[in-house]
């Protein structure tokens, strides 16, 4: 399996005030195309600060990452805007939907607003993925209008609407109850059978973590195991 | 762009309270300032009209210092007849004059044989005169008002004078004037008609027939105390007068100076000083709305911006151009700031539409019963509209621009 993130001795210093704090310290992975892969640890571990390096929101203060094949510590704000564009889609913990969108219409928009698809490929692929997520009949509704678990659906939508080869959810089930968490789970994991895109998401959660096959646990910025569905575990 | 303005108007939708005070106020200027500038432009026009219409004509030609002069009307610096003569070419070939009237002035005494008091009369031919200044017939109060009123030996006196005197049309006086060698003749008129009288320098003047003024100031000559024109195009005023001035200016005086003034009306009435004051007045008022417009739109975009932090972050993580976030607020601004034209627009020419045909009157001056027609140029209209909306996409910019340049992650983070 090709890797799709590379990240070598990966680190992440944030300055507050006179004090610098280490959100991720030398941190080395690599983690394949079609994975199902999840960031665990505490709170304040560096769960966060690692999805948005390799979601290309922030930049690392030390080493290198490669997502795609690309370094994109390189990258300015218009080629990171660019690159995630195309290659990344997000699923945030508060689900951040736009508010004024329909269900289709905030499905549509990576598509139309980021990269200016042509009407009836949006029309067509929308649709698919409003099958895909079991969410057809309510397309026409506003966000306000669904409950937790449907606005998650609709954020899984809209990240894979582009057929990004990567898809970063930040805690995306602590905003649901657990039934429904274990279902968006289900619904990214068979996205990724059907679409073969890598999903890579931060969890504290337990029970959770046993729906990922590769587990990374983060404590205090550093990478201090690295277990596989299959039983393997690296420290 | 169909897209960002989709948006656009559902995000002002949103905050549907919050877009209706800001459209009221951008409304309230708008409307405001169309009727401020349309009823003062009315009464602007009214009044210059009168003033120009009625004794000053648009444009005025004396021998040089006539007018420095002008309070004592003096017959020492009329233009001489081959002056006249080079004035006369240079009018006949211009196609902007519609007209042109030449007259003597001059002060004297008018008597009804009881009682003498002073007048300034207009020495004038009658068909150049109406035709220059076509108001003058309107300001008749008594005695016909045409041509016959001003044969020889008719007067027509200021509605003040007769007044005074208590004469009326039909009745016969006597005019005293000293000439240009301090010889003193007398001459008796028919009152041909009285004239109500109207604001500024001129407006209480008497006017008899040209060949009479000559006669009664022993004249020998075609000599004139000043050229009054006419123009066909008022909005051309200075161009024309430049261009009579430019045709005229290569006679000179021995010392080398230009032997003739050239004046519009501005330079000889006072009252072209209210209607700069009326134009002062209306650009502060622009100045006004302006200022509304870009406090308020400003006001309400950065409010949009604040609330929509973690929504620009979203739309930023999944790779919007910060150009497209720029024209999505930017666009807001522009839809708020268009509308508000739009209905302000509405209201605004719906008001002064109303005041049109409500026909109010209103007098200035000894002038009474004049009726207020506010009017907007297409031009205003235009100027005004496009003003609004181009403050509320620069007023928008800022802000527009804090929310293209914020990086995702912050943004993601704001709580």
């Amino acid at each position: 399996m090709m890797s799709l993130v590379v990240a070598r001795e990966l680190s992440k210093t944030y300055k507050m005030g006179d004090v610098e704090v280490d959100a991720v310290k030398n941190a080395n992975f690599e983690i394949g195309e079609g994975a199902f892969v999840a960031f665990v640890g505490p709170s304040g571990s560096g769960k966060t600060t690692v999805l948005n390096l390799i979601g290309c929101l922030d930049k690392p203060t030390g080493g290198g990452l490669e997502v795609t094949g690309f370094d994109v510590t390189r990258l300015d704000r218009f080629q990171a805007a660019r690159f995630r564009g195309t290659n990344i889609g997000f699923v945030f913990q508060n689900f951040n939907l736009i508010p004024v969108l329909t269900v289709a219409e905030n499905i549509e928009y990576p598509l139309l607003m980021v990269q200016n698809r042509p009407a009836k490929e949006r029309v067509t692929r929308v649709n698919a993925l409003l099958e895909a997520v079991g969410m057809e009949d309510q397309k026409a509704k506003l966000p306000d209008q669904l409950s937790g678990g449907q606005k998650q659906r609709v954020a899984v939508a809209r990240a894979l609407v582009t057929n990004p080869k990567l898809v970063l959810a930040d805690e995306p089930t602590a905003n649901l109850d657990h039934k429904t968490a274990h279902s968006i789970l289900g619904l990214m994991k068979k996205m990724r059978r059907e679409m073969n895109t890598t999903f890579i998401f931060s969890t504290h959660d337990p029970r959770i973590m046993a729906e990922a096959e590769v587990l990374f646990t983060l404590e205090d910025g550093r990478l201090i195991t690295h277990a596989t569905e299959e039983g393997g575990t690296n420290d | 762009m169909i897209n960002v303005v989709k948006i656009a108007l559902r995000n002002l939708r949103r905050y549907k309270r919050r877009t209706q005070l800001t459209l009221a106020l951008i409304v309230t200027g708008m409307v405001f300032f169309l009727v401020f500038s349309s009823v003062t432009g009315s009464f602007k026009n009214a009044m210059v009209g009168e003033v120009t219409g009625s004794f000053l004509g648009h444009i005025q030609i004396h021998q040089r210092g006539y007018i420095a002069s002008i309070d004592n009307l003096p017959l020492q610096l009329n233009l001489q007849p081959e002056q006249v003569k080079i004035i006369d070419q240079v009018l006949d070939q211009d196609g902007a004059v519609a007209a042109f009237s030449k007259r003597v002035k001059f002060g004297g005494a008018f008597s009804n044989y009881k009682q003498t008091t002073n007048i300034r009369i207009n020495g004038v031919n009658p068909e150049q005169e109406f035709a220059t200044c076509p108001q003058l017939l309107s300001r008749f109060v008594e005695g016909s008002a045409d041509k016959s009123s001003l044969e020889r030996g008719k007067i027509l006196v200021p509605e003040l004078l007769a007044h005074g005197l208590k004469i009326k049309a039909g009745d016969t006086a006597v005019v005293v004037a000293t000439n240009e060698n301090g010889s003193v003749n007398g001459k008796t008129f028919v009152i041909g008609g009285i004239l109500s009288s109207a604001t500024g320098p001129g407006g209480r003047d008497g006017y008899i027939h040209i060949d009479d003024a000559r006669e009664l100031l022993r004249m020998t000559d075609n000599a004139v105390s000043e050229i009054v024109i006419r123009i066909n195009d008022f909005g051309q005023l200075d161009k024309v007068r430049n261009r009579l001035f430019s045709a005229v200016a290569s006679e000179r005086t021995q010392e080398g100076k230009p032997i003739f003034e050239v004046h519009t009306w501005e330079k000889l009435s006072p009252f072209s000083n209210i209607a700069k004051m009326i134009d002062v007045m209306t650009f502060f008022l622009m100045l006004m709305l302006v200022a509304v417009v870009l406090i308020s739109i400003m006001n309400v975009m950065i409010m949009a911006v604040y609330e929509r932090i973690r929504e620009i972050g979203t739309i930023a993580a999944m790779g919007t151009q910060p150009r497209r976030i720029l024209a999505l607020f930017i666009t807001e601004g522009f839809i708020m700031g268009a509308l508000g034209a739009l209905l302000g627009l509405i209201i605004g020419l719906s008001i002064i539409f109303g005041l049109n045909l409500l026909g109010i009157s209103y007098s200035f001056g000894r002038q009474e019963a004049l009726i207020l027609q506010p009017t907007i140029s297409f031009s205003q209209v235009f100027v005004i509209s496009g003003l609004v909306t181009f403050v509320s996409v620069v007023a928008s910019l800022q802000p527009a621009w804090k929310a293209s340049k914020m990086e995702p992650i912050e943004a993601l983070g704001h709580v």
